[in-house]
């Protein structure tokens, strides 16, 4: 049965992998005492037409987020998502929650899964200490710059939809949904399986959706589409970037029981994290010119 | 796997064919030669072959062919697996349609490459085990039961090979509805006739998949392989999963079911094990025959419906709203969790009259 044989060629890489990483781990320990900075991706300064996130309502109507010409400055982001095994070291320091993932305890090579908006903000925490950096989630801005050419946000339509009529809305968009369904992959798949964009970031936009450090806000336009009317925020829902855009109560861990009644939720739900340019110590500046070298 | 495939196979020979006398003893008591017959091609569910509402012939001799398909199906999106037993292919099995008083003349097929003796149980049949003790065959084998359908109303059939395999076969899919309408169609309570543009078939079933040490769903090469497992899971009594059609969200996105403002539709629930409790959000039922049975005036104006386990119900409902109606089994535990929600994408003019958002969210006003 390939399940079987599957499983087991998972445990051979899964093996390789953590004997790879159990070394990796030991020499960074013995050399400084702390946690090598994961390696990062700078993003230069661009320049990005960005549809934002949120809700945005006319009239009681929604219509297609409002779409901003903004400049964002430089900024490092991890090249990877963050691991299972890493997420590990947090967990076994005693200050990150297991995650609820569906991948083999053991894996070394797959981005962690099953964490919600909270245990991303521990596991920077922690990470920060580990590395004397400091570590953020990155704003879906950031996201967005990052994820280049593979940045989607909505993937609604701008159709003229009608105003007497809120169905006509709720059945395009279905249909949208719906024709964008893609085959399932909830399993957690080895880093570069989705391979790396042309900024050198790897895996955005495959099966794991990543936590942004932006809230929800719903904003009412006057009929102009441009002044606003109401805006309100809900930072206890924070938004996610991927294959499209979720949005997501801080404490859900499986994007599959955090959707709606009707859609199509994110497969898995993980994160990667900014690293802060103005703030590390000397150690952290130390730690991650090494890293910087070691990832070329 | 030898002994354990021994032993269900023993079932076929020992059961209780051996002690009913053939067919052929009680040949002879009714002729029915002169009524004509009609060979009907099943659909696969949700959909429902083409039949008269209202029969425009006397009674007939309906002809139909199932093959039983052992097979491997994903149950849910993350590619659980379970070793189905199926009527023709489908979970459910396909509906049949007919009218009260005709013949129901069944072949069914048991292809040598299938692993298990089964049979079939009609609840719309009278005797025999509902059929059950006249039909079971082995790998390799066919047989055809006829019977009358005299009582109007939805019925599950399905397989009832004998002791544990019984609920075994039937939580791997192996079950299946046939509509017995009156010759003279649908009524409401005051004998009005009632008519419907569209039916849908919407088949519940409760899997319950063994997982390994690690919690996560185990698959196997047979249902022979998966039997021992199963059972314990099966004793426990809670499902893994609760789906429509055989599969989370068979009946959802592009296999939504569809219908227009005006349109009225005829949902035909059936759940051949467990009780469950059918709700349209955002509709209702108009006319509902909870136990199926079409003597018996239709319950209206329901907000959900009760499907006894075992039984098929049929709900009668006109839309009046275009939207996205979700369509579930309102454990609402079971409909988002483990799985048993459809959708309904229903097209027309909104009526402000039944409902307008008067005003659209925002901040609380501050005065």
């Amino acid at each position: 049965m390939p399940w079987h044989v599957a499983e087991t060629a998972a445990g051979g890489v899964v093996a390789v992998a953590l004997s790879i990483a159990a070394l990796a781990a030991h020499g960074s320990d013995r050399d400084t005492g702390a946690v090598a900075a994961p390696p990062t991706v700078v993003i230069e300064a661009t320049r990005l037409a960005f549809p934002e996130p949120g809700e945005f309502l006319v009239e009681g109507r929604a219509i297609p987020a409002p779409v901003r010409d903004v400049e964002i400055p430089a900024f490092a982001i991890m090249t990877h998502q963050v691991g299972l095994a890493d997420y590990g070291r947090c967990v076994a320091a005693g200050r990150c929650m297991a995650a609820d993932t569906q991948a083999r305890a053991a894996a070394a090579d797959v981005p962690v899964t099953g964490v919600s908006y909270f245990d991303a903000l521990a596991y920077a925490a922690w990470l920060g200490e580990a590395t004397g950096a400091t570590w953020r989630l990155p704003s879906a801005l950031e996201a967005a710059a990052a994820a280049g050419e593979r940045f989607s946000a909505e993937t609604f339509s701008d159709a003229a939809d009608d105003p007497k009529n809120p169905a006509v809305a709720w059945i395009r968009r279905y249909r949208e949904q719906a024709a964008s369904v893609r085959a399932p992959e909830p399993a957690a798949r080895p880093f570069g399986s989705y391979g790396v964009n042309s900024l050198g970031v790897a895996d955005f936009g495959g099966n794991v959706w990543e936590w942004t450090s932006t809230c929800y806000v719903r904003v009412g336009f006057e009929a102009d589409r441009v002044t606003e009317r109401s805006r309100t925020e809900n930072c206890r829902v924070h938004v996610l970037e991927g294959r499209h855009r979720a949005i997501m109560s801080d404490f859900v861990r499986d994007g599959r029981s955090g959707g709606c009644a009707v859609g199509t939720p994110p497969d898995n739900l993980g994160f990667r994290l900014v690293q802060e340019p103005d703030r590390p110590g000397l150690v952290g500046r130390i730690l991650g010119r090494i890293a910087a070298v070691l990832d070329r | 796997m030898f002994t354990r495939r021994q032993a269900l196979m023993g079932v076929a020979a020992a059961g209780l064919l051996a002690a009913l006398p053939p067919m052929t003893a009680m040949a002879g008591e009714i002729d029915l030669s002169a009524l004509p017959r009609e060979r009907i091609a099943l659909v696969a569910p949700p959909f429902v072959h083409a039949h008269e509402q209202v029969s425009t012939t006397g009674p007939r001799i309906i002809e139909y062919t199932m093959t039983i398909v052992e097979k491997t199906v994903v149950i849910d999106d993350e590619g659980t697996t379970l070793q189905g037993m199926t009527f023709d292919g489908s979970i459910p099995g396909p509906m049949m349609v007919v009218h009260q008083g005709d013949y129901v003349e069944l072949t069914l097929v048991n292809p040598e490459t299938n692993s298990l003796p089964h049979n079939i149980d009609f609840h719309a049949a009278t005797g025999g085990l509902g059929g059950g003790a006249l039909t079971l065959i082995n790998p390799g084998e066919e047989t055809t039961l006829r019977f009358k359908a005299t009582r109007s109303g939805t019925f599950v059939y399905h397989c009832a090979p004998e002791g544990a395999m019984i609920p075994w076969h039937v939580v791997s899919g192996m079950s299946g509805t046939i509509m017995v309408l009156p010759r003279d169609g649908l009524k409401d309570e005051t004998g009005r006739p009632l008519r419907y543009d569209k039916v849908f078939y919407v088949g519940e079933n409760d899997f319950y998949v063994p997982r390994d040490e690690e919690g996560n769903f185990k698959s196997y090469e047979s249902p022979g392989d998966s039997y021992a497992d199963t059972l314990p899971v099966m004793r426990g009594l809670i499902p893994t999963h609760v789906v429509f059609n055989g599969a989370k969200g068979s009946l959802t996105g592009d296999n939504a079911m569809t219908s227009k403002v005006g349109e009225t539709v005829l949902i035909v629930h059936s759940q051949a094990n467990r009780d469950t409790r059918p709700h349209l959000i955002g509709g209702h039922g108009d006319y509902v025959w909870e136990e199926g049975k079409f003597d018996n005036p239709p319950m209206k104006d329901l907000e959900t419906w009760f499907i006894r386990g075992g039984s098929a119900g049929a709900a009668l409902y006109t839309f009046l709203q275009p939207g996205i109606y979700a369509y579930v089994n309102h454990n609402l535990i079971e409909a988002v969790e483990l799985g048993a929600t459809a959708h309904f994408v229903v097209e027309g003019e909104w009526n402000d009259d039944l409902m307008k958002q008067v005003a659209a969210p925002g901040p609380i006003p501050v005065n």
